[in-house]
């Protein structure tokens, strides 16, 4: 008996009635859900990873302290770091170069920082139209961190319960 | 033999040996701070906790294993959960005044204290109250301080009293107050880079390698340091194309596992000042030129010019294959000026090669009775054979006599002469010293280049064999007398004669003859230790790795690769053969030395017989047997050295004028600028103030 509904269901294509029946009662009813980019954008979660910043303190001190971790954790490779005594003694960084191109966006960079200096932020919108703008350098990396610090430090506050 | 029982494996040990080694024997690890194989036990950590049990039952405390002698039936336990909790409680006491500032902190990822709280800590601290904070000391500008990271071990102390024989390290106060302290003056030893290794936190780290990287990103490579004529083993780290440190490799019968300042520290002046291209002569200038063209200029004056009128020589820092394809080059068109001694020491006078060896070797000096120095400085000439002399003298049955110039050799020496005279007493009997000989049962004798390095150089390279004769220094199974030399490449040069032929010119000869128009071509291979200025009128072809003294006067430069950069053979001035590794590529267009000489031999019409560097290895094996037997030391026979002749009265000269630059390498480094600045400079300033 099944086998013989079964039958006669797709033989008059009433899966494919249903369903254009509700595209078409959407149409009417339903809630839009496109958005027009790029007037208007998506929600992105806190815990997006999208560009990379190097972030400052409050008192315009840069935070990395050239420990290296994100460079060992990186699995694409693609941080390189070098570093020395500042005048002050400190230790910082002389360069700082992400390779963008090589960059999987897992996110370990930031989990691996001990002062969250280096954080993926929530801009996405960083396509170039030349493969040599994506090797991005400290001066980029930093100049992000100023840009995005608001949005980044929103972000890591909200997410800071869960840690 | 006693035994002992470790977590239920039995073991037999010697009488005398601590718990800690006894365990180690059985295989349980033990994790310790302040215990360090070469120093003396301090048990102040507490770390290396244990639970013992003999007849009469458990002992009620956990003890510390490093302090506490091994006796026979012990029972040992490393793995009991009250050791682990006295580890767990200790590792929490030690962590209280630590900062937390790995991520800054140069010792990460080869830090003790990292690992063993990790493998023994537990995983939070109880401790809500400030961290103590203590002042940065100067040590120097070589050791970096960051002493609020000391765990007070008092490894360093006990390191520089004991092994580099200089009170300037201390430990002030009790309890919380506890601090590591110096008398704010740089840490007065050659041997000062050790205390970085030694010490397990990083309250102590290397100055100039500060903040450059981490140990996980450099390649590692096992090779030997060619700074002085020991010969130290060594680990090159490296990453690209530059030298970033230089570490001590464990060698019980060369260098244990220290190394001098000189071997650590001087490679930044690898990449300074480096040859990268060859230079052909014109109009008065050096000019780039390209390897033909270079060739091209050497070849047509190698053809015109009568073997007679040509010479060469072999720097310090030469492996022995580059010698050995100069020499086989050079053989080759009958070229009889040879000589690699630059400094015109008197060795190869006579006698074989007991005459130019260190035939104690090092380890052996641990059982020398007595030891009489001929103008030598072993602190300056070779700092880890100084140690190993100062190792036997707190052993209390040593003594040192000197001739020459006094030094501070941080152990107790009669300074009884200033030259040869001296030894002409001696070897009459007359003085204490010499009865002093006569009485040890193992006494030694070094022959220092300062000796050597003179007009009567084999007259008293011959008297101090007569005396070695006289006094039993030579036994039939142990030979006393020894040549300490200064530089890398000598013994290589000597064992495969790169000397002068049949009625060919030494070094004094081959200047004398560049100056009064006799000579017309040298061939410089890396050397530079000598006034170069009386070649400045000779054509000269410089084959090496910087643009020294050899280089500025040189016609033709064709650039080498210095010791990190090959796989050369060296022999150090025990006799052993030892090989580096190559770490990394030379600069630019610099080759690999023997490459070059084997591409000159093509150019110049006489190709030598070797196309790879095992083809060389088998020619030189096949020339010099000896040298074959990687970390071995050929037997050799006892003959006098020298040449008996007058001796003048001048009194023996160092034969290191500045420990810290002594080739060009250390030359270039500004480290090494740095430490003649602080510690020569500095001592000359003393001088005066003494003075006024």
């Amino acid at each position: 008996m099944s086998v013989l509904f079964r039958s006669i269901r797709s033989l008059l294509l009433l899966e494919l009635v249903r369903g254009m029946a509700l595209t078409l009662w959407t149409m009417f009813t339903g809630r839009r859900v496109t958005v027009n980019y790029p007037y208007e954008k998506g929600v992105l979660s806190p815990r997006f990873r999208g560009e990379h910043a190097l972030r400052r303190y409050p008192t315009g001190e840069e935070r990395c302290i050239a420990c290296k971790l994100c460079e060992a954790i990186c699995p694409a490779q693609a941080i390189t770091i070098e570093a020395e005594p500042r005048e002050d003694g400190s230790r910082r960084t002389t360069r700082y170069d992400i390779d963008m191109t090589k960059c999987i966006y897992c996110g370990y960079c930031q989990e691996a920082c001990p002062v969250d200096a280096i954080v993926q932020g929530p801009n996405y919108e960083f396509s170039t139209e030349t493969r040599a703008e994506l090797y991005y350098n400290k001066d980029k990396l930093l100049d992000n961190g100023d840009r995005w610090e608001h949005l980044i430090a929103a972000n890591i506050a909200q997410d800071a319960a869960y840690r | 033999m006693p035994k002992a029982i470790v977590d239920g494996v039995e073991v037999e040990f010697e009488h005398g040996m601590s718990v800690l080694q006894v365990a180690e024997l059985a295989g349980a690890e033990i994790p310790r701070f302040c215990y360090h194989d070469r120093l003396s036990v301090a048990g102040n950590c507490r770390m290396c906790l244990v639970e013992v049990e003999d007849q009469r039952g458990r002992a009620p405390k956990p003890a510390a294993s490093c302090a506490l002698p091994c006796s026979d039936g012990l029972m040992v336990h490393t793995r009991t959960d009250k050791v682990k909790k006295a580890r767990e409680g200790v590792m929490e006491f030690l962590l209280l005044n630590h900062p937390l500032d790995c991520p800054i902190c140069d010792q990460g990822g080869e830090c003790d204290l990292q690992d063993q709280a990790q493998a023994f800590g537990r995983d939070g601290s109880r401790f809500a109250e400030n961290k103590r904070a203590v002042e940065e000391k100067y040590m120097g500008p070589l050791i970096k301080t960051i002493m609020t990271r000391c765990i007070q071990c008092t490894r360093c102390v006990r390191f520089a009293t004991e092994v580099a024989g200089t009170e300037d390290i201390g430990l002030l106060n009790r309890g919380e107050h506890a601090e590591i302290s110096t008398i704010e003056r740089a840490v007065q030893s050659e041997m000062s880079g050790n205390l970085v290794d030694i010490c397990p936190v990083g309250a102590l780290t290397s100055k100039p390698y500060a903040f450059t990287a981490r140990p996980w990103e450099l390649r590692k490579t096992s090779s030997i340091d060619a700074m002085d004529a020991v010969g130290a083993n060594i680990r090159i780290d490296a990453r690209g194309r530059s030298v970033l440190r230089v570490l001590p490799r464990l060698h019980e019968d060369v260098n244990e596992e220290w190394i001098a300042d000189k071997s650590r520290h001087a490679i930044d002046g690898l990449s300074r000042q480096r040859l990268d291209q060859p230079y052909v002569r014109s109009n008065g200038r050096l000019r780039p030129a390209s390897w033909d063209d270079a060739f091209a200029a050497i070849a047509a004056k190698f053809k015109e010019t009568a073997a007679d009128r040509i010479a060469a020589i072999a720097g310090d820092q030469c492996d022995a294959e580059s010698m050995f394809a100069l020499k086989s080059l050079m053989d080759a068109k009958g070229v009889k000026n040879l000589d690699c001694r630059q400094d015109g020491a008197a060795l190869a006078t006579g006698g074989n090669a007991s005459g130019w060896r260190f035939n104690t070797t090092i380890a052996g000096l641990e059982e020398a009775d007595a030891i009489l120095l001929i103008g030598s400085n072993p602190r300056w000439e070779a700092p880890l054979i100084n140690a190993r002399i100062r190792k036997r003298f707190l052993t209390g049955e040593l003594q040192v006599f000197g001739v020459g110039a006094p030094h501070d050799l941080s152990y107790q020496t009669d300074w009884v002469g200033a030259g040869p005279h001296t030894l002409s007493e001696i070897l009459a009997g007359k003085v204490a010293a010499a009865k002093a000989l006569k009485a040890a049962s193992k006494p030694v004798i070094i022959v220092g280049q300062g000796a050597l390095t003179r007009e009567d150089g084999a007259a008293v390279l011959n008297l101090a064999g007569q005396i070695a004769e006289k006094f039993g220094v030579i036994q039939d199974d142990f030979n006393g007398f020894n040549v300490l030399h200064t530089a890398a490449a000598r013994v290589a040069g000597l064992d495969m004669g790169f000397l002068p032929g049949e009625g060919g010119r030494d070094m004094a000869g081959i200047l004398a003859g560049a100056q009064a128009g006799e000579i017309d071509m040298v061939y410089l291979l890396g050397a530079d230790e000598f006034d170069t200025e009386a070649l400045r009128e000779t054509f000269v072809v410089y084959q090496g790795h910087h643009g020294d003294a050899g280089a500025s006067v040189a016609d033709v430069i064709l650039p080498g690769s210095a010791y990190t950069e090959k796989n050369g053979l060296f022999v150090n001035t025990e006799g052993r053969v030892q090989t580096t590794r190559l770490a990394t590529f030379a600069p630019g267009d610099a080759r690999e030395d023997w490459t070059i000489l084997r591409a000159l031999s093509g150019a110049l019409g006489q190709p030598l017989v070797f196309d790879d560097l095992e083809g060389l290895r088998q020619s030189l094996i096949q020339a010099v047997p000896h040298i074959g037997g990687i970390d071995q030391i050929a037997p050799v026979e006892w003959a006098l050295p020298g040449a008996a002749g007058d001796l003048s009265d001048a009194p023996f000269e160092a034969a290191v004028g500045n420990y810290y630059m002594t080739c060009p390498i250390s030359r270039t480094s500004q480290t090494m600028a740095e430490c003649t600045e602080v510690y020569l400079a500095g001592s000359l300033d003393q001088a005066r103030e003494a003075a006024e």
